[in-house]
């Protein structure tokens, strides 16, 4: 008897997932080592933007070791191949094609050049010092503003413009609200009105995955064979067949054990299209895997967008309007989801207010750096930083609480669903409960008397305190809201689940975790929902011959779609099962009850378990007419909505305005994120989630240098945070269930990212806002907030731009396109 | 160059070109891919071993500078199928999601429990400061490593590496397989 009688979700299970990563039996694709196996290297550009004169690669060629060295016209004579960017956000979107390898411009530095295939690593790495190019240097772009002005040098020629596409949703326009540039006005003419303009900066963010990229492919293989460390193994393989016109029956990709992806996994890269294309020329496995510093210079990038922000409201507190006018830098490439990344914000900017009227406008923009696209959150971090940023402020120009401001015009837990401003329909929420549970966490009224006090005393360490209460957008995606989108493909999620003679399960799902936990928490819904135990229960994932369907893991959709699809499954398989038991057992289906895996005729001692049925299902013997022996069943699950997860952040700051060194002392958080299947693995998503988020206020950013040079381009210079940087924090929950799926879930991959950022910006900001201060660029660094503190603007005026500093990644006065 | 290095319990000898790294020995020569590499600059420590005992970054080290060492991986902690109580504790506060920076994670916490077998939350943290991770935000690998050391009291110096009672781990080398 193996029926459990509490239930598994909700339960702290430790992972499964865990045997192997502690005792190093691991499968990162670097492991995969094949007979007679070649090594590749890529030569890359020096120069953001340059034309490539000549490429020699003779001596390379000569040196023993190595087998070939290919350039584009070795690999793509017709340059016809364009990596695949699978959102055309608007019909005239400007998209370049992106090659696997520059033929005669670089348009970022660190684009690949050149290949070098050799039987050794070391050798590989060699033969690239061998290869002579010549470069015909170009202007580059770097600066977005400067980018667009008249007569800029363009990124990409044949486009004519640096502008991508510009991207727009009205309220007004859309039915959804009223006309934002009326509120605006009326505010303006109003004696009760206020309007507040900001301009925030989301700076260049680097993904910093763990794991190194690393991809293998084996041409002997009856199916062309591709392990890659990716998050999307099932996209990978379509695209791969689409984009190279490889039959994709004879196609099979593999992501084994992947080492986090935060988005920066979901690439599409050229060097995965590469190696398929060297594999296929030479007939010999081939692998790649890339250095940190090829990682950081040439895997996507996040974040980076100016945000014009314009609020209209009354005079006590109430919201009237808001206006977002974005610059969203692409780089010098379109990725899978690259102009796509924010429009994902623009429905999430009205956040949980209740604005009658919005506008969004989204300018994107082609500059000569590495491509930016999906970094944990996508869009959202943007957006919420944007909006909690603008309510501290207008809390501020009011002489109010920024928590009274919020709960002014947040939508009350009585008032869900509530369709918004943005057209989304948010199905539950309580931001009332979540408040005032972080409240009592934190000591909110003991801080604030705290602060009182220090400010009084003219203490040289202030105290700050930031808020931020976020909703995100989870469960990416409705596929009719993706096609309204214009998105190139759906958004459902497949699961299978195969029960086995001896009453073992085998799960097999289209997402494709990299740390998220699914083996685990994926055996505690089948658990339940077939009534097995949890240890007889294996997940199968991530490979395309053993899991044939799927669109994969990113934007916190993996349990709200992919959750949802493994329950509708095992309801078939319950379905099925139920014929056969009725028939073993000489009753009508109606007669029978199923619970923890036991078939109970209603009003007998007569049962059966699932796991008999599934060994009679085997033996085939006896089973009713019509019914095949097979109680397998498979669901895809599109979803009707997005799920809205929710929380409140409070963060305690300590700023020492002697030095401008920032102190994290408390960092509060409830996130609502429905039901949860595991506690255990829902407080390390949050853990996780908040370092990457402070990560963003305090340290990270990508840097280049005035000639597109990234100058943070190894992990001393780009500061990922350490144990040694992160305070403790203390999170908890309340638990609002989402209508909008049968577990009740929402998902949690994002929620921590996205909310922390401002909270931790608002506080700083905060302690200093009695010295005249009210903003602080990010990464709010000891010398941009030393500098805010005399009243000067880092980082034009003070120290330049450097690498490792925090200092400004781009300003128009030193940099960029002149 | 020829070089003998004792891996993980078993004694290997071997011709390396001088510049190989002892990471690339033990992954490309030895078949040990649960040590792994996550940068070029020594800043991760993904790639954290013990070398005589002590904790190094074996993308820093040459093959040939652990000539008649003896090195251990996180493949050679546990112990007739038994984990290392710092493995054990890994898995028991789930100090790990991706688990990528777990080998190195774990080899340098045993380093740091060697050191100082009692360590506060800040020591934990100072003591972690050259390992990254990108996953946990680093609390439950601070919980995990003072939850080890509750479990390995008294447990000072190699002795931390005991995992069977009564039988003293080999002098010199922490966590030293069998």
């Amino acid at each position: 008897m193996t029926a459990t009688l509490e239930p598994e979700v909700g339960k702290a299970r430790l992972r499964k997932e865990d045997a192997r990563l502690i005792t190093g039996r691991t499968r990162w694709t670097d492991n995969v080592s094949l007979p007679g196996m070649l090594h590749l290297a890529v030569l890359r550009s020096p120069l953001a933007h340059a034309r490539i004169t000549k490429i020699d690669t003779s001596k390379a060629k000569e040196l023993a070791g190595v087998e070939a060295v290919y350039t584009a016209t070795d690999l793509d004579p017709d340059g016809s191949i364009a990596l695949p960017c699978a959102w055309p956000i608007v019909p005239d979107m400007k998209h370049p094609r992106r090659p696997v390898l520059a033929a005669d411009t670089v348009h970022f530095a660190g684009e690949g050049v050149a290949v070098v295939v050799a039987r050794d690593p070391y050798v590989a790495h060699d033969a690239l010092e061998a290869i002579e190019v010549d470069y015909e240097e170009l202007p580059v772009v770097l600066d977005m503003e400067a980018a667009l002005a008249e007569g800029a040098p363009l990124v990409h020629e044949d486009l004519g413009t640096n502008r991508n596409a510009l991207w727009v949703f009205d309220s007004g326009e859309a039915g959804t609200g009223g006309d934002v540039n009326e509120a605006i006005a009326e505010a303006e003419q109003s004696e009760d009105g206020i309007v507040l303009k900001r301009r925030f900066r989301q700076q260049r963010l680097i993904p910093s995955f763990m794991e190194p990229r690393s991809v293998v492919v084996d041409p002997t293989a009856p199916q062309l064979t591709v392990w890659s460390a990716t998050q999307v193994p099932h996209i990978l393989k379509t695209m791969a067949a689409l984009t190279l016109g490889f039959p994709e029956h004879k196609l099979r990709v593999i992501a084994p054990d992947v080492g986090g992806g935060f988005g920066g996994k979901i690439q599409l890269a050229p060097e995965e299209f590469m190696a398929i294309l060297v594999a296929r020329k030479l007939d010999r496995p081939v692998k790649w895997t890339e250095s940190r510093s090829e990682c950081m210079l040439t895997a996507h990038h996040g974040r980076d967008q100016i945000q014009d922000i314009t609020l209209s409201a009354r005079k006590d507190g109430t919201v009237t309007g808001l206006k977002v006018d974005l610059l969203a830098d692409m780089g010098a490439y379109l990725g899978p989801v690259t102009p796509g990344v924010p429009i994902l914000g623009a429905f999430m900017f009205n956040a949980i207010y209740k604005f009658p009227a919005y506008r969004f406008a989204c300018t994107n923009v082609f500059t000569n750096k590495t491509l930016t696209d999906a970094y944990r959150g996508a869009g959202r971090p943007e957006a919420t930083f944007a909006i909690e940023r603008i309510m501290d402020e207008l809390a501020a120009e009011l002489g109010m609480d920024p928590l009274e401001l919020r709960e002014k015009n947040w939508i009350k837990h009585e008032e869900f669903p509530f369709t918004t401003v943005a057209g989304l329909t948010y199905d539950s929420g309580n931001y009332e409960a979540a408040t005032t549970k972080a409240k009592e966490l934190f000591d909110y009224e003991g801080l604030r008397a705290e602060q009182a006090r220090r400010r009084e005393s003219g203490d040289p360490v202030q105290l700050g305190i930031g808020i931020s209460t976020y909703t995100e957008m989870c469960g990416i995606a409705p596929s009719r809201v993706l096609a309204a989108l214009d998105y190139g493909a759906g958004g459902w999620e497949h699961a299978t689940i195969r029960m086995l003679p001896t009453g073992k399960v085998e799960v097999v799902t289209g997402t494709s975790p990299h740390g998220q936990g699914h083996e685990t928490a994926w055996s505690q819904i089948v658990a339940d929902q077939l009534g097995v135990a949890f240890e007889d229960v294996e997940v199968l994932h991530g490979d395309t011959q053993s899991s044939h369907k799927g669109l994969d893991t990113y934007g916190s959709r993996s349990l709200a779609i992919g959750g949802i699809a493994l329950v509708k499954a095992a309801e078939k398989v319950v379905a099925k099962a139920r014929k056969v038991a009725a028939h073993m057992m000489e009753c009508s289906e109606d007669d029978l009850e199923f619970a923890n895996g036991t078939f109970t005729v209603r009003g007998t001692e007569k049962s059966t378990s699932i796991q008999d049925v599934a060994l009679a299902v085997f033996a085939a013997h006896d089973l009713p007419e019509g019914v095949e022996p097979s109680l397998d069943s498979d669901a895809t699950f599109d979803p009707e909505n997005f799920s809205f997860p929710h929380g409140t952040h409070l963060c305690a700051a300590e700023v020492d305005t002697e030095t401008g060194r920032v102190t994290l002392r408390s960092y509060v958080c409830v996130d609502d994120v429905g039901k949860v299947v595991n506690p255990l693995i829902v407080e390390g998503q949050v853990h996780g989630g908040l370092a990457q988020g402070i990560a963003q206020a305090l340290f990270e950013e990508a840097v280049h240098d005035e000639s597109g040079t990234l100058t943070t381009g190894t992990l001393a210079d780009y500061l990922v945070p350490s144990a040694a940087d992160l305070p403790t924090f203390t999170t908890d929950r309340t638990e609002t269930p989402a209508t909008s799926n049968q577990l009740g879930v929402k998902g949690v991959g994002e929620a921590g990212t996205i909310a922390s950022t401002p909270a931790v910006v608002n506080a700083i900001v905060d302690a200093l806002r009695p010295m005249g201060v009210n903003d602080i660029e990010m990464p709010c660094s000891p010398m941009r907030v030393w500098s805010a503190i005399r009243g000067r603007s880092a980082p034009s005026e003070v120290g330049g731009v450097e690498a490792g500093g925090g200092l400004g990644s781009i300003d128009a006065s030193s940099g960029g396109a002149q | 160059m020829r070089i003998t290095v004792t891996v993980d319990g078993t004694r290997y000898t071997d011709d390396v070109e001088p510049r190989m790294l002892l990471v690339h020995y033990l992954r490309e020569r030895l078949g040990k891919v649960g040590t792994v590499i996550g940068c070029d600059t020594s800043n991760c420590g993904a790639c954290t071993v013990h070398l005589d005992g002590h904790s190094v970054k074996s993308c820093s080290v040459l093959a040939v500078q652990a000539d008649g060492c003896e090195v251990t991986t996180v493949e050679g902690l546990a112990r007739e199928g038994r984990l290392h109580p710092v493995q054990q504790a890994f898995h028991d506060n789930h100090a790990l999601q991706c688990g990528f920076c777990t080998p190195g994670m774990i080899m340098q916490a045993i380093d740091l429990l060697a050191d100082n077998p009692d360590p506060d939350e800040e020591a934990v943290r100072a003591g972690l400061e050259g390992n990254l991770c990108r996953c946990t935000g680093y609390q439950n690998i601070v919980r995990a490593v003072r939850d080890a050391a509750n479990r390995m009291r008294p447990g000072a110096g190699p002795e931390a590496e005991q995992v069977t009672e009564g039988a003293p781990a080999r002098s010199g080398v922490v966590g030293g397989g069998a």
